[in-house]
């Protein structure tokens, strides 16, 4: 290229009469547009059927109408925190700073499953406990588990499947028992996992309840060796059946856990399940051998009860896959899942106007 | 095409900073539109996206720093005014979102009172309070950032390839010619 009388020229608009220019520019716009396309398919756009965590989120608020602010599933719940105290027994599993001897913090949260934030207590309804562990220099742990044996579904496409065919049609305001019978035809892990559900008693309270993490987890110890665990909080305080009408107050299981930590310190018993090779880790419909070892790591006092507020508990997402550096996912889909459905349910809830939580702590402690 | 001279290219070390940066960045969209969509990779790909942030952050340091050490090269001289001050401005306006980006992640994190694990036991501190008002502000930045930035390479992808195949003036090759910088003039 030579002499050009006037240099800038070329950087005006280009002809659009010369063919070789047409074509350059034509090739500009093409590559421009893989990277949009990219892009595009990055975010799901052009896969309209995939499951989303929009849609899940969706599933939540058309199963339980919109309740702004807070979380969309476990939404009725109060906060209780204490310690952990490690006895160092968990070490030879798992290199995690938990496992150390010694005591650290923990909030926790006690809840009814389901994403009705006003629901009326009853014994039927399941309830859960999430704990965060705070060793003193990191590796915080934070856990959510159930008071039933097994999970009832397998997979997130599982778990949205079952919340649409349960959602109530809009002629009868029931569900429609064509759908759901069809999902138990699709699902027959789901028939089992209710089977074995339907056969566990529930306890009668908060306070002597066991509760389960459900999903499998890969512990690595210091030595790298790792193991398929599985864990639990077990009571102190001895089980018993429900032993009380559900039509008193409609906070009447809370309000007892209430009074029962006014009482005194409640506590529970951390318990590793120790998995052996060929036990399910990716399947949480499906338990675990009952002879399997069981280590009891520590014990876990609640001795602190609050309600909802800024800055406690309301305000921490139980993301299961909050893990100290010892302890890792197992290939349960699950997992995955519940860390992205929780993570935009928080997202949602952390920028919604708030409203009082049902559960309050009156001045007497407890009601 | 013209030629490429020796004071027109940028330094080698510049040009590594800016080819891994691009493939990077690139990545770290892709990955941050999809995970927050994805069920199944969620875990997958957020564990990426966080120490990838920082990774980037601190290149950009380093970037910025090398850039005031090491000049790039002029924009050609019959370049028209405007076309330079936009060339600048979005060069500006990329450093400003390269910095923005990891900094408003590492905070809502922070505010969300996410632990920010990189790898094993290696935690970032928290850099500000646990708040749900702050976390609610910054997550939302850090979306309309993050498209702000992808159109912003858009322009710049689009601004390369024009001045390399219609210009074709040596600004494209100042950035990606392979050879090391000539030093006959």
């Amino acid at each position: 290229m030579q002499s050009d009388p006037d240099p800038s020229r070329k950087y005006g608009l280009p002809s659009l009469a010369d063919v070789g220019t047409l074509v350059r520019l034509a090739a500009i716009g093409v590559m421009a547009l893989v990277f949009v396309v990219a892009f595009a398919a990055a975010a799901g756009w052009l896969s309209p059927a995939r499951l989303t965590q929009d849609k899940m989120m969706d599933a939540f608020t058309d199963a339980n109408g919109p309740h702004p602010g807070f979380r969309r599933n476990h939404a009725k719940g109060v906060c209780g925190t204490g310690t952990f105290q490690s006895n160092g027994k968990g070490e030879r599993l798992s290199s995690a700073a938990e496992f150390k001897s010694g005591e650290m913090p923990v909030v926790g949260r006690f809840a009814f499953a389901g994403g009705q934030p006003f629901v009326a207590d009853g014994s039927g309804i399941v309830r859960s406990l999430a704990l965060s562990f705070r060793p003193p220099h990191g590796e915080e742990w934070r856990t959510g588990m159930l008071d039933i044996p097994v999970f009832p579904v397998r997979d997130p496409e599982a778990f949205y499947e079952q919340m649409v065919a349960s959602l109530p049609d809009p002629a009868t305001g029931k569900p429609n028992p064509e759908k759901m019978e069809a999902f138990r035809a699709a699902h027959p892990e789901t028939v089992r996992a209710f089977g074995i559900i339907g056969k566990h008693p529930f306890s009668s309270d908060f306070a002597n309840e066991t509760y389960n993490a459900l999903n499998a987890f890969r512990f690595v110890n210091a030595a790298g060796a790792v193991t398929p665990v599985r864990w639990s909080v077990v009571p102190e305080a001895p089980p018993a059946p429900p032993d009380r009408p559900a039509d008193q107050d409609k906070n009447y299981l809370f309000d007892a856990l209430v009074a029962a930590v006014h009482q005194g310190p409640l506590r529970w018993h951390l318990i590793l399940t120790v998995g052996q090779p060929g036990d399910p880790t990716g399947d949480a419909t499906l338990p675990w051998p009952d002879d399997r070892e069981h280590v009891d790591v520590g014990t876990v006092t609640i001795d602190h009860i609050e309600a909802e507020a800024p800055g406690n508990c309301r305000d921490v997402n139980y993301d299961p896959l909050v893990l100290p550096a010892g302890i890792k996912p197992s290939d349960d889909p699950l997992l995955s899942a519940r860390s992205a459905a929780y993570s935009e349910s928080f997202r949602l809830r952390a920028g919604e106007p708030k409203t009082p939580s049902a559960v309050q702590i009156g001045a007497e402690g407890g009601k | 095409m013209a030629r490429v001279t020796a004071n027109h290219v940028f330094p080698l070390f510049s040009r590594i900073l800016h080819w891994v940066m691009a493939v990077l960045i690139l990545a770290m969209l892709l990955i941050g539109i999809a995970m927050v969509a994805a069920l199944d990779d969620y875990h997958r790909l957020v564990s990426i996206h966080k120490p990838l942030g920082i990774l980037i952050l601190i290149l950009v340091a380093v970037r910025l720093i090398n850039r005031l050490f090491q000049p790039p090269p002029p924009l050609p001289e019959a370049m028209p005014a405007w076309q330079q001050f936009i060339a600048h401005a979005s060069h500006f306006v990329l450093y400003g979102l390269m910095f923005a980006l990891p900094l408003v992640g590492w905070g809502m994190l922070s505010a969300a009172r996410y632990p920010i694990v990189l790898y094993g036991t290696l935690e970032l501190p928290p850099i500000l309070p646990h708040s749900l008002a702050l976390y609610t502000a910054l997550r939302g930045t850090h979306t309309v950032l993050a498209y702000l930035l992808f159109l912003t390479f858009l322009a710049h992808f689009g601004a390369a390839m024009m001045h390399a195949l219609i210009y074709r003036d040596g600004v494209f090759q100042s950035m990606a010619s392979w050879r090391a910088r000539r030093d006959k003039s």
